[in-house]
């Protein structure tokens, strides 16, 4: 059994859905497009249509509630946080509950939980990119649409590239890491008990073999990719070509529209 | 000039400021024909690896020249044509393999080299097939067995269509079953596909699988000849560390004790029947 068989990168739920389908270039617009419409519309009215959205893709992408929800753990403690501070320092409207210096005025709680609905969307739509978007999909996706900026100095190629070898050996990392644990509590470690300084310290004779042969492994990959004709973003084709279709600009169309109606709710209504 | 691989008179220091410092290559001087399966062996630190990477220009003689099938590795411009025509396998599969599924990965060679993208998609499947992973185009790398992960390295270097593969110590860090995997991969290329073969081991059952061997031993070539004839000198092997395959090894023994055999008995097929004349 892996000490470590809890870590899991990425959270791709495969599917055949429309939503899976797109372009991972139009996913990556809309899921950013959808993040500004977030900060730039007020008021429970639009968010209320904007969670809607949410729901309504997820729906159609088939990815169960439960797993969409499961993005928000990690962040719980935050959201918390957001509504607890701004519930109780928030001032406006009318008391609603006082104890000694402690003050909960209704402004308050409207704006809590504002920033906390604000909070929950922003996590759910990113997380609904990268639960119908596999990794390297969202890595070609990124290149291409950062590719304009290599023209500036912006690293497009490069920045993909980490990422995908990032991928590919977090996975092997995670592995060796296991294997040295292993020997090292056969040999009377303990990374589990004492204080924070305690298993901090613990860690370092896990950390130094880790990173000494990860820069040993980083030496023998530059060499292999160097050996298979790598020179860099330049001259290089690409197995998959991405490809707009239909889909994709009905996509952008029905986001267009679905963001305006937020912005107007907000504004009008 | 038909050779595929020629070297001339190859030095290589790794310290090029500190000439006398021990050369890694010292007058390297050999050539290898097209088809040819030849193996390079010699103990740790004898220059296996520097001369493989003399062969597709990842090092460059400090003096002498290496031709890789007619092109000068001194030719700056030739480079990635080089390294199209000599594809090197490593011995850590872990650290050759770079993306995350193993058909991409087979993809990165001839992505590289500008191929068009329906083109590569064939390439792929050839080389998959090749290898005989087909079945395992779409698995995540990380998740095979170091043989299949060593195969598909291999694929990742014919889907760019070289004339030579180059294996460096492959199968070292391989089970038994994942050596043999690769060893047969090799051999298949080399007779079906007429792949010019260059293998680097410390296994000397798999060197003698090789029609050719050279012994490399501190940077100079003490011993090219065919396999039989290389491995009949087994004190002079002995004498530089090395092991003899151990079929030989055993009819030097049984040699040792009168009976009658070859010096140059190199597989097990090859002692039954002669012991079979003896009895
Ligand atoms: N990157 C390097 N920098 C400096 N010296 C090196 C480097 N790589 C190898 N050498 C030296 O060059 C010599 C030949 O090394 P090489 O790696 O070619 O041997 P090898 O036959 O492949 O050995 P092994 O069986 O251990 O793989 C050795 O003395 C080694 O110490
Ligand atoms: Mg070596």
């Amino acid at each position: 059994m892996s000490i470590l068989k809890n870590v899991t990168i990425g959270q791709y739920y495969p599917g055949d859905s429309v939503v899976h389908r797109l372009d991972p270039r139009t996913k990556l617009v809309l899921s950013f497009a959808f993040i500004i419409v977030l900060f730039l519309v007020n008021g429970f009215l639009p968010y209320l249509w904007l969670a809607a959205l949410v729901m309504v893709v997820a729906q159609i992408a088939r990815v169960p509630l439960k797993i969409m929800l499961r993005g928000l753990s990690p962040l719980k403690f935050i959201i918390a946080l957001t509504f607890l501070l701004h519930l109780f320092t928030t001032r406006g409207g009318t008391v609603l509950w006082q104890l000694g210096f402690l003050r909960i005025e209704s402004n308050g709680l409207a704006q809590g939980a504002f920033l906390a609905f604000r909070l929950i969307l922003l996590v759910v739509a990113t997380s609904l990119l990268t639960l119908t978007t596999s990794p390297i999909a969202l890595t070609d996706g990124l290149e291409r649409i950062l590719s304009p900026g290599a023209r500036f100095g912006l690293p497009a190629h490069e920045l993909a590239m980490m990422m995908t070898i990032a991928l590919r050996f977090i996975p092997t990392l995670i592995e060796e890491a296991d294997k040295i644990m292993r020997a090292q509590l056969a040999r009377g470690a303990d990374f589990e008990s004492g204080g924070l300084i305690k298993r901090a310290k613990s860690l370092l004779p896990l950390l130094v073999p880790l990173f000494v042969s990860a820069f040993r492994r980083a030496d023998e990959l530059a060499m292999a990719m160097e050996a298979r004709a790598y020179r860099g973003g330049k001259h290089r084709t690409r197995l998959k070509v991405l490809k707009y279709t239909a889909k994709d600009f009905w996509a952008y169309f029905l986001a267009a529209l679905a963001f305006g109606i937020a912005y107007f709710l907000g504004r009008w209504v | 000039m038909s050779a595929i691989i020629r070297m001339e008179g190859v030095s290589f220091s790794y310290n090029s400021d500190d000439p006398q410092q021990t050369q890694a290559l010292q007058g390297v001087s050999l050539s290898i024909e097209p088809g040819e399966f030849v193996a390079i062996v010699g103990r740790n630190g004898s220059g296996k690896s520097t001369l493989a990477k003399h062969i597709n220009a990842i090092l460059t003689p400090t003096s002498g020249e290496v031709w890789v099938d007619g092109i000068s590795t001194k030719d700056t411009d030739s480079v990635f044509a080089i390294r199209q025509i000599a594809g090197m396998v490593f011995q850590n599969p872990d650290n050759q393999i770079v993306a995350t599924i193993v058909e991409e990965d087979v993809a990165f060679g001839p992505e590289n080299l500008g191929i068009p993208s329906d083109e590569i998609r064939r390439r792929i499947d050839e080389a998959l097939s090749l290898v005989r992973m087909s079945d395992y185009a779409l698995h995540p790398p990380h998740l095979l067995s170091g043989g299949q992960k060593q195969r598909v390295a291999i694929a990742g270097v014919l889907a760019m269509h070289p004339k030579i593969l180059i294996l460096d110590e492959s199968t070292a860090m391989l089970d038994p079953l994942g050596r043999q995997e690769v060893m047969e991969t090799a051999l298949r290329l080399n007779r079906e596909r007429g792949m010019t073969v260059v293998l680097i081991t410390h296994h000397m059952d798999e060197a003698v699988r090789a029609e050719r061997v050279i012994v490399l031993d501190r940077g100079r070539v003490v011993l090219d000849g065919s396999t039989r004839e290389v491995f009949s000198q087994v004190d002079l092997l002995r004498q530089l560390g090395l092991d003899v395959p151990q079929v030989t090894s055993l009819a030097q023994l049984l040699r040792e004790q009168g009976l009658n055999l070859q010096p140059d008995v190199l597989t097990v097929g090859e002692m039954v029947e002669q012991l079979c004349q003896l009895l």
